[in-house]
């Protein structure tokens, strides 16, 4: 039976969407794609480099992925709209992950220009999936203005921290009409697999993946985090207890002694 | 002068932006390339009209790894 994440009236067979930055060549970038199993993978626009080794564009189009570009390292509302009506031109692609950024540190999202950033490009005709905080009311708003999903952080971009809230991601997945795509913060195969079972739709996933010691391998296991989350999160799980519950009767029990 | 992608370029004024995509090596068929000219979008279909004025700012972009 088909399992299919919708975003946008689009079917992916894949939960795992890719993030492309932090892998040290374009071949490992290609071998952890096809090893991930994923359908859309995020892309950045920088100024051109005469000196580049290789097309990116033509490996990820050997891979057979949507892409997905992204507005990172937008710091205001206007670069983000500036730079995702740049990547339609680029990519021919209404689709973007819309990045605004409030703190160099953190580089957590800056919520009211992110808000505004959305809201511009939806009615610009733009599929737009927010990177946003684990905030609930946000992700309603975003929702509001017409997100085609939302994309709450676990933890800080590249931090690996995992799953900071799971209450706040929990209430972001109960109340969500579109798509919840955990976004940022994975470390390691439990932390995709936990934003499954919390409820998420998909995980997307970057440097995780690309900075392991072996990112195929990583690749691999994430996405055996994301199917099997997902399948115990259908599964549903046993509920938790203070004491211990006997899985084995006592009935029959013989006198020993 | 025209700025492209932050550097002063000599003797191309009012080039056209496929003139200055060709000098940095790119050619108008190109895939993954987008250019904005003083941060307003300049669409594919123009880029052999689109004349660069002195002193305009020229940012051609193409897809990296990243996200």
């Amino acid at each position: 039976m088909s399992d299919d994440l919708v975003i946008a009236g689009r079917a992916f067979g894949s939960r795992l969407i890719l993030g492309t930055g932090g892998f040290p060549r374009l071949q490992t970038l290609a071998d952890a794609i096809r090893a991930s199993g994923t359908d859309m993978v995020t892309v950045a626009l920088r100024r051109i480099d005469a000196q580049a080794q290789g097309s990116l564009v033509d490996v990820l189009e050997d891979c057979c992925v949507e892409l997905l570009p992204n507005t990172a390292g937008c710091f205001t509302a206007r670069d983000a709209i500036t730079t995702a009506h740049l990547a339609r031109e680029a990519f021919d692609t209404p689709w973007v992950k819309v990045e605004v950024i409030g703190d160099e540190r953190t580089l957590l999202p800056d919520a009211p220009e992110l808000l505004a950033a959305c809201e511009q490009l939806v009615a610009d005709g733009f599929t737009v999936l927010p990177y946003t905080t684990d905030d609930p009311v946000l992700a309603r708003r975003l929702e509001d203005v017409g997100c085609a999903a939302v994309m709450p952080l676990g933890s800080p971009i590249g931090s690996g921290m995992g799953i900071r809230n799971a209450y706040n991601l929990a209430l972001i997945v109960e109340q969500a009409g579109v798509p919840v795509i955990l976004d940022a913060g994975v470390g390691t195969t439990s932390d995709a697999a936990l934003a499954m079972e919390i409820g998420c739709d998909a995980v997307l996933c970057a440097s995780a993946i690309s900075r392991a010691h072996d990112p195929v391998a990583m690749a691999l296991a994430i996405r055996a985090g994301v199917e099997g989350g997902r399948l115990a999160h259908g599964a549903g799980r046993i509920p938790r207890r203070l004491h211990a519950e006997a899985s084995t009767t006592f009935d029959g029990l013989p006198e020993l002694a | 002068m025209i700025r492209f992608n932050g550097s002063e370029l000599v003797g191309h004024d009012d080039a056209t932006v496929a003139d200055l995509l060709r000098n940095a090596g790119v050619e108008a068929q190109a895939r993954g390339v987008a250019v904005a000219v003083d941060g307003e979008v300049v669409p594919r279909s123009d880029w052999s009209s689109r004349r660069v004025r002195d002193g305009e700012r020229v940012e051609a972009l193409t897809a990296m790894q990243g996200g």
